[in-house]
C-alpha cells in the first residue's frame, strides 16, 4: 500500500538524532525542507536523497524517505545512476561547497549539462567544517584558516557563475536564515524539470561564524541583497520598491549600453524605465550570468537572491527513456534467442 | 609448408584443375601491415569464413595504441594471427606458417616469430628503398637473400589490385585501398575457405557506396583467380571441418568482448531486472559500452560517463534502484573506481565491476594483455573490503563467466569483479549458441515489507538484517512503501543499518562481511589427472587456459603424466582447493604477471607453488610452457 498523503512535516523526520553543532544553519535548511516536502505531494518512499560527504552530507539520515550518504563529491553520478534509471523518483542531492565544487567539481557540471532530473541543494559555507576548518574552494581571497596561516592565495568560485557557464537549465540561491525565501526557491527548483542548482548560503558558526552576516542583518542587507523575481524590475536599498519615486538609497540595476555589462545605479526618475526587469525565462544566460557577477565576493555586496534562471531544456532521464521506447518501436523487444544466434552461423550434427 | 611453423601433417594430396591440393589438419596464419592497412578487418573476415566452414579456430588480434602510427614504421604495424584446424585447438598458435607482409616494417617485425621453411607472401610494390630504409634496411630482403630458406611468393598486391579496378574510374591510392582484399582473396583461394559470407558482408558494410562495394568485391575476386591461375601458388590446401571436435548445436565464432555484452544482457533477462551499464571509454573495454548501447530494446541503458568514478557511481545509483548494474573498464580505471567499489562493498548492493586488463602499471600496454590486475581487484581497496573475483578461460566463456559474475553479485547483494584480458576480449573463437531456456534462472526477490518485530511487538524494516544462510541484506528499492531507510559508507549499526561508531559493532560488521564474502557457494575445482599418477600440477586462472592446456597435450601425448586444473573463482577460492594442492609433489602456477595467483596460493595453503610468469603483452606460447614445465618434471 502506497503511504497515504496528505504527509506533514513531521512524516519526514527520521528517527534519527540530529547531530550537527549547536547554532549551526543545516538544522534551518532541514526545517525548511521537510516542512517544503509534503508540498511536493508525493508518497515518501518515492522520494530519494542522495548526499556525499561533509557536515551537509549528513542530510539524508535525518529525513524519513530514501537516502543514500555516498562518498566524497560523488553524490551527483550516484544520483544520475539512480534518476536516469528510475524517472519515477524525485531524486535530491544534498552537498557543500567542498563536496561539489572541490572533489566532486567534475560531477557537478556535468550533471549540470545532461539536464538530469535531480535537485542539487548546495549549502555553501565558504569554509571546511567537517576536517575542521580549512579554506575552500568559495573562501574569500586571504582568508586565515588552518590550512592557510598567511591567507588563501587561491581565487573562489562562484557557484552561480559556475552553473549558468556549465549551461544549468535552473539556477538559485537562497539564504539558510530566510525560511520563507529559500521555501519558495524549493518550491520553485522542485517544479523545474531537469536539474536545479540551489546555493545556499549557509552559516558554519564554528569555523566560518558569521560569514553571511551581511545579508541577514536587517539593516545592512537593505545596500547588500538584491531579491530576483521574475518580471519585476531589478532593485533594492533602503529606498525600497514601494517607497514613493526618488526617496532614499534606492537603487537598480540597469545595463551599461557601452560596454553591455550590468551595474548598480541609484534609481531616479530619468532612469526608471531604464531599470532592468529580471527574466529567469530568458534563452540566453548572458544576462543571469552578468546578475551573477555583481556581488562583491569579499564585502558580499549586492548578491542577488532568488531564481537566476529557469529555462525549458529536454530532460536527461526522458531522453534516455525515449531511446529505450523508440527501440523497441524500430526493433520489437529484443529477442535473447535471436541475439545470441546472430546471423553466421553453422551446425553440427552428430 | 611441410617443415615451416608447428609441425603440420599432410594427410592427404589430390589435384585440382592441374594444381595440387594437400589436406592439413590445421593452419596457421598471420597478416600483418600498417594500421590503415586493414590487417583487423581482413583477419575478421578470414576467420568468419573459416568459422562458418566449420573448423575450430582461434584468433589474435594484435595492433599499435596509436590509430595511425606513421606509415610504414615498424610502431604501426598491425597483426592478426588466426589458427585453425580439423579438431579441437586451444590456443591461436606459437608461429605462423602463412605470413602476409603487406610492407617492409610488417616483414620486419614479424619475420623473427617466422619459422624456416613457413611461406612467406610480401606485397613487393611496398618494397621501395625510401619504405625499407625507414625500418632499417639497406638491402632488400626479397633479393639479398635473408628470406632463404623461407618459401616466399613476391606478389605486387598493390598493382595487381589497381589493375583489376581499372573500369571503375578511381584514383589508383583508391584503388589500392583494395589491396587487403585481394589478399584475402587469394589467401582464401589458398585454403578452400567459402566466399560468399565476405561478399555479403562487402555488400552490407558499404551499402551506402555500392561503387566501393563493387570494388572491393572484384579485388577480392581477382585475388581468388590470381591464386587459382599464376604458377606461384602451385598448391592450394584443405583443412577439414571439425565436426568430430564440437558436441552437437548451432555455433558461431565470438569474441570475448561480445560474448561477454551478451552475458551481461542474457544475465540481466534471467535476473528480470533492467540492465544498467555505467562507463567510461578504455581499451580494451569500450567495446562492450558499444555493443550493450546497441541492444536499448532489450532494456538496457548505457551511460557514458564524465570520467571512470561516475561511470561506476551511476552503476550503483542505478543498483540501489533496482538494477542489475555493471561498469566495465581496464585496469587503470580500477584503479579510479576503488573508492566506490568500497561504497559498495559498504552498502552491501550488486554491482559487476567488469576489468578488461591490459598492460601496466598506469597506462600500461593499452592494446597488450596480462593479467596483472588480480591483487588489484582482490585488495585494492581501504579497510577490510572482500570483493568476489571471477575470472573466463576463453573469449566464448566470457558468455558464462558474466552470468555467473551477476549470480554471485544478485544473490550475495555485492560488488563482483569480473576479470577477462585483452587477449580474451578480441580473441574469438567458435561458440555452441545456448538454448534461452538453459540458461540459470538468476530472479531475487526485492524486500516487500518489514523484516523484525521490536520488542514492543512494532513491525520494522531493518536494512542490514541478514539472510541466515548467504548473509546478504535485505534489497529495498526505492519505491517501496514503509521501506524508507538509509545507507552510506559510514560504518553501521548491525541489522538497524544505522551510524555506529560502537567497537564491538565494527568488528562484527567486519568480519561478517568478511564471512559472507568466504561463504559465496562456489562449486569445488576440477582437477584433470587422466592417468591418476601425475605429480606435477599445473594451475592457472583466465586466459592461460587455452595455452596451458595446449602445453599439457603435449607433454600427455610425449608420455608424461601431468595434472591441470583452472580456476574460475579468485575469491573465494574452491573449498577443496587447499587439499587438491597438496596431493602433488610439484605446484605450477603459470600466469602472464609476476606472481600474483602463486602469492595467494603459497599464503593461503602454505604449499611450495611455482611461478612461471610472462609480462610481454602477448599470451603464452604453448611450446615455451611445455618445454618450462617439461624441465620440472626432468628435476626430479
Amino acid at each position: 500500500m502506497p503511504t497515504e498523503l496528505p504527509l506533514t512535516a513531521k512524516d519526514f523526520k527520521s528517527d534519527q538524532e540530529v547531530r550537527w553543532c549547536p547554532g549551526c544553519g543545516d538544522y534551518a535548511i532541514l526545517a525548511a525542507v521537510q516542512g517544503f516536502m509534503p508540498e511536493l505531494g508525493l508518497a515518501k518512499e518515492n522520494i530519494v536523497f542522495v548526499s556525499g560527504i561533509g557536515c551537509s552530507s549528513r542530510f539524508p539520515y535525518y529525513m524519513n524517505t530514501y537516502g543514500m550518504h555516498s562518498i566524497h563529491g560523488r553524490a551527483p553520478a550516484i544520483a544520475t545512476g539512480l534518476a536516469s534509471s528510475r524517472p519515477d523518483l524525485s531524486v535530491w542531492v544534498v552537498t557543500g561547497d567542498g563536496d561539489a565544487l572541490s572533489i566532486g567539481g567534475n560531477h557537478l557540471i556535468h550533471a549540470l549539462r545532461r539536464n538530469v532530473n535531480l535537485k542539487i541543494l548546495l549549502f555553501n559555507n565558504r569554509i571546511y567544517g567537517l576536517t575542521k576548518g580549512q579554506y575552500s574552494p568559495t573562501s574569500e581571497v586571504g582568508k586565515i584558516t588552518k590550512s592557510t596561516p598567511m591567507g588563501s592565495v587561491d581565487a573562489p568560485f562562484n557557484p552561480v557563475s559556475l552553473a549558468l557557464g556549465a549551461e544549468a537549465s535552473f539556477v538559485a540561491r537562497t539564504v539558510d536564515s530566510d525560511r520563507k525565501h529559500l521555501t519558495d526557491v524549493l518550491r520553485q527548483a522542485a517544479a523545474h524539470p531537469g536539474t536545479a542548482l540551489v546555493e545556499i548560503y549557509q552559516n558554519c558558526n564554528i569555523f566560518n561564524d558569521n560569514a553571511f552576516e551581511v545579508l541577514k542583518d536587517k539593516q545592512q542587507a537593505e545596500e547588500a541583497v538584491i531579491r530576483l523575481e521574475h518580471g519585476q524590475p531589478i532593485t533594492f536599498g533602503a529606498g525600497g520598491t514601494s517607497r514613493p519615486e526618488g526617496g532614499g538609497n534606492h537603487k537598480g540595476v540597469v545595463r551599461n549600453p557601452q560596454t553591455g555589462d550590468l551595474e548598480v545605479v541609484p534609481v531616479t526618475d530619468d532612469n526608471r524605465t531604464q531599470i532592468l526587469v529580471h527574466d529567469a525565462h530568458a534563452a540566453s544566460p548572458t544576462t543571469a550570468f552578468a546578475l551573477s557577477r555583481l556581488a562583491d565576493p569579499d564585502t558580499l555586496h549586492h548578491t542577488p537572491i532568488g531564481v537566476f534562471r529557469a529555462t525549458d531544456r529536454p530532460v536527461y532521464d526522458r531522453l534516455m527513456a525515449d531511446q529505450l521506447d523508440a527501440a523497441i518501436d524500430q526493433n520489437g523487444k529484443g529477442d535473447l534467442s535471436a541475439l545470441l544466434t546472430g546471423n553466421d552461423t553453422w551446425t553440427v550434427k552428430e | 609448408m611441410t617443415s615451416g611453423g608447428e609441425a603440420l601433417r599432410t594427410s592427404a594430396t589430390r589435384t585440382v584443375q592441374g594444381k595440387e591440393v594437400r589436406r592439413l589438419d590445421r593452419v596457421i596464419i598471420r597478416f600483418a601491415g600498417d594500421s590503415g592497412d586493414g590487417m583487423q578487418l581482413t583477419g575478421d573476415r578470414f576467420t568468419s569464413e573459416t568459422a562458418s566452414f566449420g573448423n575450430d579456430l582461434s584468433t589474435l588480434p594484435n595492433f599499435p595504441a596509436e590509430i595511425r602510427a606513421p606509415a610504414g614504421t615498424l610502431p604501426g604495424v598491425s597483426s592478426f594471427q588466426l589458427h585453425f584446424a580439423d579438431h579441437d585447438i586451444l590456443t591461436p598458435g606459437d608461429a605462423p606458417n602463412v605470413l602476409v607482409a603487406m610492407n617492409p616494417a610488417a616483414l620486419k617485425a614479424n619475420l623473427a616469430d617466422v619459422p624456416r621453411g613457413a611461406e612467406i607472401i610480401v606485397n613487393t610494390d611496398e618494397f621501395t628503398k625510401r619504405a625499407m630504409q625507414k625500418v632499417g634496411w639497406d638491402t632488400s630482403p626479397l633479393e639479398d637473400g635473408s628470406l632463404e630458406g623461407f618459401h616466399v611468393h613476391p606478389v605486387p598486391l598493390t598493382t595487381l589490385t589497381v589493375e583489376a579496378l581499372k573500369e571503375f574510374e578511381l584514383s589508383r591510392k583508391d584503388a589500392g585501398r583494395s589491396k587487403n582484399m585481394f589478399a584475402l582473396g587469394l589467401l582464401s583461394w589458398m585454403y578452400h575457405r567459402p566466399t560468399e559470407g565476405t561478399e555479403a558482408f562487402l555488400r552490407s558494410k558499404f551499402a551506402k557506396k555500392p561503387d566501393i562495394a563493387a570494388a572491393n568485391i572484384a579485388a577480392f575476386r581477382a585475388g581468388w583467380n590470381f591464386g587459382e591461375t599464376t604458377e606461384d601458388f602451385a598448391v592450394s590446401y584443405e583443412v577439414a571441418p571439425a565436426a568430430s571436435a564440437f558436441p552437437t548445436g548451432t555455433y558461431r565464432n565470438i569474441s570475448g568482448n561480445l560474448a561477454l555484452s551478451y552475458g551481461l544482457v542474457a544475465a540481466s533477462r534471467q535476473a528480470d531486472l533492467p540492465l544498467y551499464l555505467g562507463s567510461y571509454p578504455i581499451t580494451p573495454a569500450s567495446d562492450i559500452l558499444h555493443e550493450l548501447s546497441k541492444h536499448k530494446n532489450f532494456g538496457v541503458r548505457t551511460f557514458q560517463a564524465e570520467d571512470e568514478i561516475a561511470g561506476i557511481g551511476a552503476a550503483l545509483g542505478a543498483a540501489f534502484g533496482g538494477s542489475l548494474a555493471v561498469t566495465t573498464t581496464s585496469g587503470p580505471g580500477v584503479a579510479l573506481k576503488s573508492e566506490t567499489i568500497g561504497l559498495a562493498v559498504s552498502l552491501e548492493l550488486p554491482l559487476l565491476v567488469v576489468d578488461i586488463q591490459r598492460g601496466g602499471p598506469s597506462t600500461g600496454l593499452p592494446t597488450k594483455t596480462e593479467q596483472a590486475d588480480l591483487l588489484q581487484a582482490m585488495f585494492g581497496r581501504n579497510g577490510e573490503a572482500p570483493v568476489p573475483v571471477v575470472a573466463p578461460k576463453t573469449p566464448a566463456d566470457c558468455f558464462d563467466a558474466a552470468l555467473e559474475a551477476a549470480r554471485i553479485a544478485l544473490e550475495y547483494r555485492t560488488p563482483v569483479f569480473l576479470l577477462s584480458d585483452g587477449y580474451l576480449a578480441n580473441g574469438s573463437e567458435p561458440w555452441r549458441i545456448p538454448e534461452v531456456d538453459e540458461l540459470p534462472d538468476l530472479r531475487v526477490q526485492f524486500a516487500q515489507g518489514p523484516n523484525h518485530t521490536l520488542e514492543d511487538g512494532t513491525e520494522v524494516f531493518w536494512p542490514y538484517k541478514r539472510d541466515e544462510r548467504t548473509l546478504a541484506r535485505p534489497w529495498a528499492v526505492p519505491g517501496t512503501p514503509g521501506l524508507e531507510h538509509r545507507i552510506g559508507g559510514i560504518e553501521k549499526q548491525d541489522g538497524t543499518g544505522n551510524i555506529s561508531y560502537d567497537p564491538a559493532n565494527h568488528e562484527f560488521m567486519v568480519r561478517t562481511r568478511q564471512a559472507k564474502i568466504d561463504g559465496i557457494d562456489v562449486p569445488d575445482l576440477a582437477v584433470d589427472d587422466p592417468s591418476g599418477d601425475a605429480q606435477l600440477l599445473v594451475i592457472g586462472w583466465g586466459s592461460t587456459y587455452g595455452p596451458i592446456t595446449a602445453a599439457v597435450r603435449r607433454l600427455r601425448a610425449a608420455g608424461r603424466s601431468v595434472a591441470q586444473a583452472h580456476l574460475r573463482h579468485l575469491n573465494p577460492l574452491p573449498g577443496n582447493l587447499g587439499e587438491e594442492l597438496a596431493r602433488y609433489e610439484h605446484v605450477v602456477v603459470p600466469e602472464m604477471n609476476l606472481g600474483q595467483l602463486s602469492m595467494l596460493l603459497r599464503a593461503k595453503y602454505l604449499v611450495d607453488a611455482r611461478s612461471y610468469t610472462q609480462v610481454n603483452g602477448m599470451p603464452f606460447k604453448a611450446e615455451q610452457l611445455a618445454t618450462a614445465l617439461e624441465e620440472v618434471l626432468h628435476a626430479d
